[in-house]
């Protein structure tokens, strides 16, 4: 620790600290629009200007260390002011410098009200410019659909490119010219190939970059924030959901230091506009083959007469990528009431079982835990398709350096250096032989191996998860093994036990012609179910599920119900609601609920505080929000015989997986985009 | 006035063979091998004792830059990196140097890296000297052939030696911009600290030295430390090589002995100024950066880093512009401003905005189209730009401006007022500045 004093305030720092941190660590704000926590330091703002005593000119305090400063000639420690006379001429002349050629449109800029440079102007600034010239124009350039740019705001802080280099990987913007002529761009104006790229316009202090499908939209002070979860991929990204009247204006990350950080993937984020379009608003029963609207007591009195007709053994259930813990506790709930066994959560037939515990389906070393990690195997994934969140989190882990990372599936890019051993499971049983990576990981103190579903929905998918065990090995106080899931509902499903129960057909078996008389689809769109079987979907968009249901019951989306979602580390969230369904359409535990009573077999909640007391009461760690329940693991002796196809991640289309996103105009051209740019890679 | 006998640049117009034969018929690679016996303490030392401040500009003594390097460490190799980007206007020497007298720098380099442990040197010529990079590399080729550089060569410190050829922008002459752009990357200066000597080229310690510096090394080293601190004023020792250009009758480059009157310097090497003593406006001694003097302060003022400090000035490069009476002083600091505009690298903020600005304001100024409040904004502006700017090109765009405005505001005055004298006239100029 280092003596140092702001302002006349001793404080005591770590030597490593930045001036900055030390003055914030003091009390004293210091203004800046170039440095960001999370990406190196570029100091080229100079807002951040302080002065320094002993130093001959002020110094940009988020580079200089506390270690650099030299004591005073007695052996005093270092001096720095921050609210001199020099440090406000030299802030108010740096503002000024921004300003001269940035344009003065905050009235019809997106950005206004929520601007650092607005902000910063009416804190650190003067009141006029003494700017007689013309300003620069500066010509917009394309650079996505995701991102709009106005380029004359631009302040050249660089955040976009230190992001994109850095955390994204791909390194698609830079800057060209020099001198007052220097551009923000990507390389001829193509668009950015990251699937995080949106993160960019969070990062612009200005409006240079914003989202392009929220172009004057809204305003920032029209809108109610919700924090909630994200249900787009299966790491429950922290999120705001920002909402003017009935109407979802856009989303943006909260900070989950143990999950995303601060950023969010383009489909958490620009998956808006699917909330709107293609919503099932009411009821509908399937009759002379065609769907007709219904009343809710039409469409009840439609499942209640083909359930009384059957017997529990032929009625099934199958829950989707999207519903909440609550959902599917209410959906069990009924099924077991019905005494029905086929339920099943797993629509893509990945081979985890809850009986083989806890452990053995959970990202165990916990996504913060990658940082930890010295050596990493991936198994059937493509995180960056797959997580592109978590995906950033290793390759800030490989930026670190002295990381191995093996990759056994399919040949992709992954932003970061790895090697590419093998295609199928004979690679992987060599690794599990200790040969080759195999010595690497054997070696390693912290081994990770990554699993994903395009590993482990195949027949040998438990043989595959218990050589991933076998690698992984056992480390005191770490646990490598990391299942990484694709869907925001399945580590749920698995804690419910929403699987076959004794004698239940799995998912695959009851999307069988003549499996079934009824089948319940709850918001399950990824299956095809074979023609025979009376279909029931309850969900939220007109897609799969819905085509080929007979009775649709309208559900609510991920913004419009307040949820637990168990992440892929097996972390507890909870959602909060933003905005209510549209027409008739309702929350899904309430559509059960309503729907017990119609058959006969009334669930025992008429709340949803009452179905979490229930829940709790069976999973206790359902009501520690946020937290991780470490779980065991206890695989069978005999797990089959690993087979011989390559691995296939099961995420090909990233804009796509769900049926809110294939919904979505915005992910619809996004998707276009990235085949097209597949096709010329191909070429 | 330097002897013939004292001149280290004996072969500075180029009059003899510049090969590596006649190079060491002129005294170069002369016992390398007993330098290097001696020691890199005593290099030190000497170059220390020999008060030899870097030619770059800066005037940093370059002994005690060479003693900042840290001991050898086999995992962070040393490098000696030459800074032959010669890129501010008015300055020609290192030009000469590498063009007539290359091996003095190559024998400099292998002395320089010695006395820091490092086994590689990289000189970094600007992109427009075509001429020099080609003698330079044959030099090099040719001691190369002599084995008196390379990995076993007869001196007896195992070292290459590498000519690297830059684009062509005056910011790749700042030590770290040019690090950059040796390591392939855009010349942008970086932040310092950490500094070069303990985070330079490739993360590695590394000394980054003006052309003049590390060739005159060697024959210091040879001749003594006293014999080079015998001239000039204290503090302010050695000979140096004046490039003199502007409203004089003879330019030239020319060694010469720092602490030289001004008026010796032109007299004795230039044949006088053009129109006779009393035809001088102002001199800008050292390169373009520096604020200009005005004929009466600097006609008896003696040429060195201190003195012309004391004129808040300084002596830079020591390439000397003389302008005389015929020159439209604010269209000739205009030039100069838009130089800087044009060559800032656009990283930072202050330089970035602020280069333009004065370029612009002045542009007008030497027109008569401004107002005399704008000239104390202009004077605001540079102080605004000067000391908070990442590295010293936003200092040394500040600076010529400030030179105009104290010693010439009269004049930006006169044309402001013949301006509004005559509102409807056609500008003053039939042609604007720096447009071309």
């Amino acid at each position: 620790m280092t003596k140092i004093v702001v302002d006349g305030k001793e404080v005591d720092v770590p030597p490593e600290y930045t001036l900055l941190q030390a003055c914030e660590e003091a009390g004293a704000e210091i203004p800046r629009f170039c440095f960001h926590e999370r990406l190196s330091i570029a100091g080229n703002c100079r807002m951040c200007l302080v002065e320094l005593k002993g130093a001959p000119k002020p110094v940009a305090s988020c580079a200089w260390s506390v270690r650099d400063c030299r004591p005073g000639p007695n052996g005093e420690p270092p001096t720095v002011l921050t609210r001199s006379p020099t440090v406000k001429k030299a802030r108010n002349g740096v503002m000024e410098f921004l300003l001269i050629n940035h344009p003065l449109d905050c009235p019809i800029c997106d950005q206004g009200g929520e601007c650092d440079l607005q902000d910063q102007a009416m804190a650190f600034g003067v009141d006029s410019s003494r700017y007689a010239e013309n300003k620069r124009a500066v010509e917009d350039k394309y650079i996505g659909p995701l991102v709009r740019t106005s380029m004359n705001r631009c302040i050249h802080c660089t955040r976009c490119v230190r992001f994109t280099a850095e955390v994204a990987g791909t390194g698609d913007m830079g800057a060209i010219g020099r001198g007052e002529d220097m551009e923000i761009t990507t390389y001829l104006e193509s668009a950015m190939g990251s699937e995080l790229q949106g993160n960019v316009a969070d990062l612009c202090p200005v409006g240079a970059l914003l989202p392009k499908p929220y172009a004057f939209k809204a305003r920032p002070w029209e809108l109610s924030k919700t924090e909630s979860i994200d249900v787009m991929d299966a790491l429950g990204s922290a999120i705001r959901v920002d909402v003017r009247g009935r109407e979802v204006m856009r989303i943006l990350p909260r900070i989950n230091e143990a999950v995303n950080e601060e950023w969010i993937s383009d489909k958490t984020r620009q998956v808006v506009d699917g909330l709107k379009r293609q919503r099932l608003d009411r009821p509908y029963v399937r009759r002379d083959g065609r769907l007709v609207a219904a009343s809710w007591g039409e469409a009840f009195a439609a499942i209640a007469s083909r359930i009384k007709a059957t017997t529990p053994a032929r009625i099934g259930a199958i829950a989707g990528d999207l519903a909440s813990v609550e959902d599917m506790f209410a959906l069990k709930s009924l099924m077991t009431a019905l005494g029905a066994q086929n339920i099943d959560c797993r629509q893509d037939g990945a081979k985890l079982d809850p009986a083989l515990g806890r452990a053995s389906y959970l990202f165990n070393p916990t996504i913060a835990g990658i940082e930890d990690a010295d050596a990493i195997l991936i198994v059937g994934s493509n995180p960056r398709k797959e997580a592109p969140v978590l995906n950033a989190r290793i390759r800030k882990r490989w930026r670190m350096g002295g990381l191995a990372v093996g990759m056994v599936g399919e040949h992709v890019d992954l932003t970061y250096d790895h090697q590419y051993l093998g295609a199928g499971p004979d690679t992987l049983a060599d690794i599990a032989a200790g040969k080759g990576f195999g010595e690497i990981l054997a070696k390693a103190e912290r081994p990770l191996v990554i699993v994903g579903q395009g590993a482990l929905a195949r027949p040998d998918g438990l043989a595959i998860l218990a050589a991933a065990a076998k690698i992984a090995g056992s480390r005191d106080g770490w646990n490598g093994l990391a299942v990484l899931h694709t869907a925001a509902s399945r580590v749920g499903g698995l804690d419910l036990g929403f699987v076959p129960g004794h004698g239940g057909m799995d998912a695959a078996a009851m999307t069988q012609s003549g499996a079934l008389d009824v089948l319940f689809l709850l918001g399950a769109d990824e299956i095809d179910v074979a023609p025979g079987a009376f279909v029931v979907y309850q969900g939220t968009h007109g897609d799969r599920g819905a085509h080929r249901a007979d009775v649709i019951l309208p559900g609510a989306t991920y913004t419009e119900k307040s949820g637990t979602y168990v992440n892929t580390e097996g972390r507890v969230q909870m959602s909060a609601r933003a905005n209510f369904p549209p027409g008739d359409a309702r929350e899904d535990w309430a559509i059960l609920r309503a729907l017990s009573d119609n058959l006969g077999a009334r669930l025992a909640f008429d709340s949803l505080g009452a179905l979490r007391q229930a829940l709790y009461a069976t999973h206790p760690h359902m009501s520690a929000v946020d937290a991780i329940e470490p779980g065991t693991m206890s695989l069978p002796a005999s797990t089959g015989d690993l087979g011989k196809a390559g691995f296939a991640s099961p995420v090909q289309d990233f804009y796509l997986t769900n049926p809110i996103a294939r919904a979505s105009a915005v992910m619809a051209e996004c998707s276009a985009l990235a085949k097209g740019r597949l096709q010329q890679a191909a070429e | 006035m330097l002897d013939d006998k004292d001149r280290i640049f004996t072969n500075l117009y180029g009059l003899a063979d510049w090969r590596l034969r006649g190079a060491q018929s002129r005294g170069a690679w002369d016992n390398t091998k007993g330098l290097i016996e001696k020691g890199k303490d005593w290099i030190i030392e000497e170059m220390k004792a020999s008060g030899l401040r870097g030619r770059g500009g800066a005037g940093f003594p370059t002994g005690l830059k060479w003693s900042f390097m840290p001991k050898p460490d086999p995992a962070r190799p040393s490098y000696l990196v030459v800074n032959a980007d010669e890129s501010e206007p008015g300055t020609c020497k290192d030009r000469e140097i590498m063009r007539n007298d290359p091996h003095l720098l190559i024998e400099g380099c292998m002395i320089a890296s010695f006395s820091m442990g490092a086994h590689a040197c990289y000189i970094y010529v600007r992109g427009e000297y075509i001429q020099e990079r080609e003698r330079l590399q044959a030099a090099v080729d040719e001691c190369y052939a002599a084995n008196l550089v390379g990995k076993n060569n007869v001196n007896g410190w195992p070292f290459d030696i590498y000519v690297h050829h830059g684009a062509g922008a005056y910011i790749c002459g700042e030590e770290t911009a040019l690090l950059e752009s040796l390591e392939g990357k855009k010349g942008m200066p970086r932040l310092k600290p950490p500094f070069p000597a303990n985070m330079g080229l490739y993360g590695c310690p590394t000394t980054v030295n003006n052309v003049e510096s590390i060739a005159v090394a060697p024959t210091i080293l040879r001749r003594g430390a006293a014999w080079f601190a015998g001239f000039g004023a204290k503090n302010n020792t050695g000979t140096k090589l004046f490039c003199v250009s502007g409203h004089v009758n003879t330019p030239c480059n020319v060694e010469e002995v720092m602490s030289l009157p001004f008026r010796e310097l032109i007299d004795r090497h230039c044949g006088g100024i053009r129109g006779g003593w009393d035809n001088l406006l102002a001199v800008i001694p050292g390169g373009s950066s520096v604020p200009c003097v005005p004929a009466h302060e600097i006609i008896d003022a003696a040429m060195d880093f201190d003195t012309l400090r004391g004129l808040k000035s300084g002596l830079g490069t020591a390439a000397v512009i003389v302008l005389d009476k015929s020159t439209d002083i604010v269209r000739a600091i205009t030039r100069i401003s838009y130089f800087y505009k044009h060559e800032s690298c656009g990283q930072c903020t202050p330089c970035r905005e602020g280069t333009g600005w004065m370029w612009r304001v002045l542009t007008r100024m030497c027109e008569g189209r401004a107002q005399k409040r704008e000239i104390d904004m202009l004077l605001e502006v540079s102080t605004q730009i000067e000391g908070h700017t990442i590295c010293a090109l936003g200092d040394a765009a500040a600076w010529p401006v400030q030179g105009l405005i104290r010693h010439f505001r009269h004049e930006i005055e006169k044309r402001i007022d013949d301006y509004a004298a005559n509102p409807h006239s056609e500008s003053v100029l039939p042609y604007g500045v720096a447009a071309e």
